[in-house]
């Protein structure tokens, strides 16, 4: 093994794959039978943090990043004048497993970019993972991207040594794609996508009849809509979100705050801000859906189509519905538990328990580690909760908006803000 | 008072316990042996571990807290935790107590609510072992990892890497609490070993294998490389990793 040789390839092909978000290990469930190497654990482990805050758990690279396409928003579009590089086979596999044996990773993110045509390249992929399943017996973690036009045959092959397929969207509209990437067809896109959706399913019945039937992609698949690049509204963002989670039981969506990469006109400058209160406030949404029991056209409107950046968007629901509180703790069901600001889904299913046992009071509900400092506005206890009165205010955000800033202020902070008032300088 | 030391094992905490019961001993306080806090005018007994009275309690606790309530007990017993024996004893006597509801879901009792808090704890820190231990191949091909954990949760780790790595030889060793698990190919045993620490941080050192090196700066380049400059976080970095487990961390690492 030429080890310098490899770390050239390493850097540059690593550093094509970043932009991709999806880093998750969750959903495997292989199981190391007959003394191979590794097993999937099905939450998912992070093995270390990158110094941006976003968790590696699989070993993300590129196979190569040479590729035809001409897509504004990527950093490998053929027209960018950058270093290209390629991997073989056997370098994928051989730093695969090298880096699950000292337990650096849960697994391998292969990605390409497309050279020659999608199955030539979707080939090498699945190829890469035949060989760690069948030659080294390995039962870790393979997610690997769904090359858009791929033919089915070559889908129905990735999935049997896949844990997860993934393609992605990118640019949520199919008009934002015809400006951004021209020569990408979005039916190119859906396709493979439908196709494992299905499989996903006939797998399912089948899995029913024979115990023995193969896996096919485990951990499902999922999808990733860059935010910031062109001018969709939230609205939109989330009413595709919704649509796939519906209609191809994806497992996730990822959002991806657009890092400019490029001085095209069509796109933010380079060196423009990363619009990351944004995306994490697409997350929060994302979450509420998924595991708060939201619709998404409860989270946002048509003729208000951006998350509120100063509020996370349960608190922004409850401001607006005002009529569904207080919610009183003692009797209320889960679902309307669930909604109140500042109780995340553990602590609501503790209070559930507990309230069985005795009458909760806001020290209870601080004890089991509800935000009491946002929920204390929208619930009702036992005891006394004299911030209800707060609960019909006019003002009540910007209460609200004063609790959570003071927490952060330092109390002395007034001495230096002389210096750094605008008037003042002036 | 009555203060009972105990030999510092499950066992003997839950033979404690038995005999608090057995003896009647009014306000009853479990102490480690080796721990200094005597109190001046208590009745002191010392504990003999009997795992037939030991046995006793846990199958008391099995039928009365089932599998996950006696989990939650032991993981809160190896926070290892001063003065965790009392609240450990204070939620047995309360379920046998209440013989018939599950107290343990009950978190609006203080016992209750930190032996549930300490399990988390120590399952965020088994998580956190299990994610964050580095191995290193020896020059006989044995994969070894040292670590040093809040904790000690050595023993609840065995299984995730047992069940992960079973074609390959490991050994991961507690530096604080000097002993650790030595996976052969087909079984795990405890070992005890005397180890040159210093000499173990040293990269060049010739127990290494060949490659090793080379794995290592492979992987703290990837590290470099997978991060977003322009998304620099360090507060939520720092917050996901914290300083105290970089000494394990390969990328981490100086070269």
């Amino acid at each position: 093994m030429n080890f310098d040789k490899l770390k050239d390839k390493l850097e540059i092909l690593a550093d094509a794959a970043k932009y991709d978000v999806s880093c998750s290990s969750s959903g495997g469930n292989r199981k190391n039978t007959g003394k191979g190497l590794g097993d999937s654990s099905s939450t998912g482990i992070c093995h270390t943090y990158a110094e941006d805050g976003r968790c590696v758990s699989l070993l993300k690279i590129l196979l190569t990043n040479f590729c035809i396409y001409d897509c504004a928003y990527c950093v490998t579009r053929s027209s960018n004048d950058i270093q290209r590089a390629a991997f073989t086979v056997d370098e994928v596999v051989d730093l695969t497993i090298n880096f699950y044996r000292r337990n650096y990773i849960e697994g391998l993110f292969l990605s390409s970019g497309i050279f020659k045509n999608a199955d030539y390249t979707m080939e090498r992929l699945v190829r890469v993972a035949k060989k760690l399943r069948l030659e080294h017996n390995f039962n870790g973690y393979i997610h690997l991207k769904s090359i858009p036009g791929a033919s089915d045959e070559l889908m129905r092959e990735a999935g049997l040594y896949a844990d997860r397929l993934s393609m992605n969207l990118e640019i949520p509209t199919e008009s934002g794609l015809k400006l951004l990437a021209p020569d990408k067809n979005h039916q190119d896109m859906i396709k493979p996508m439908r196709f494992v959706k299905n499989e996903l399913i006939q797998y399912k019945e089948e899995k029913k009849k024979f115990k023995s039937t193969p896996k096919f992609a485990p951990a499902g698949q999922s999808t990733q809509v860059i935010v910031g690049a062109t001018q969709e509204n939230d609205f939109q963002i989330i009413q595709v979100a919704d649509h796939f989670y519906n209609n191809f039981n994806l497992k996730r969506v990822y959002y991806s705050g657009y890092v400019p990469v490029s001085n095209d006109a069509r796109l933010p400058a380079i060196g423009a801000q990363v619009p990351l209160v944004r995306e994490n406030r697409l997350y929060q949404a994302d979450w509420l859906m998924r595991f708060y029991g939201f619709k998404a056209n409860e989270i946002l409107e048509k003729n208000n189509p951006f998350l509120d950046l100063e509020v996370d968007p349960k608190m922004g629901w409850a401001l607006r519905n005002i009529t569904q509180f207080p919610v009183i703790i003692q009797h209320a069901p889960l679902e309307m538990i669930l909604r109140v600001p500042g109780i995340g889904v553990k602590s609501a299913h503790k209070i559930v328990y507990a309230r069985r046992f005795q009458n909760l009071t806001m020290e209870h509900l601080k004890k089991i580690g509800v935000s009491v400092n946002r929920a204390k506005y929208f619930i009702s206890v036992s005891n006394e909760n004299t911030h209800l009165k707060f609960l019909n205010a006019l003002n009540l955000k910007e209460i609200i908006l004063g609790d959570m800033k003071s927490k952060f202020e330092k109390p002395f902070d007034n001495q230096l803000s002389l210096l750094n008032d605008a008037t003042f300088l002036r | 008072m009555t203060q009972l030391s105990y030999d510092n094992t499950f066992e003997g905490l839950l033979t404690a316990v038995f005999e608090i019961y057995e003896f009647k001993y009014l306000n009853p306080k479990i102490i480690k042996k080796d721990d200094q806090q005597q109190h001046l005018f208590a009745e002191k007994i010392e504990i003999i571990t009997d795992v037939s009275k030991s046995d006793r309690v846990m199958k008391k606790l099995q039928a009365q807290l089932g599998s996950d309530g006696v989990r939650c007990i032991i993981w809160a017993f190896l926070s290892e935790k001063t003065g965790v024996e009392d609240v450990i004893f204070d939620v047995i006597n309360y379920a046998v107590q209440n013989p018939t509801i599950n107290i343990m879901k009950n978190f609006s009792n203080d016992s209750v609510l930190q032996i549930s808090q300490l399990t988390k704890n120590v399952g965020r820190e088994k998580h956190r072992m299990e994610a964050f231990i580095r191995f290193e191949e020896l020059k006989d091909g044995i994969y070894f990892a040292k670590i040093d954990p809040d904790f000690d949760v050595l023993t609840l780790i065995i299984r995730h890497f047992k069940n992960r790595y079973q074609d390959q030889k490991w050994i991961i060793y507690d530096l604080r609490r000097k002993y650790g698990v030595y996976y052969d190919l087909n079984d795990v045993q405890i070992v005890m070993m005397d180890l040159d620490i210093k000499s173990l941080h040293d990269n060049n050192n010739q127990i290494f294998s060949d490659t090793e090196i080379n794995y290592q700066k492979l992987w703290w380049e990837y590290f470099d490389h997978t991060n977003i400059k322009e998304r620099k976080n360090t507060k939520l970095h720092v917050q996901h990793v914290p300083k105290r487990y970089w000494k394990y961390l390969t990328e981490k690492k100086m070269f």
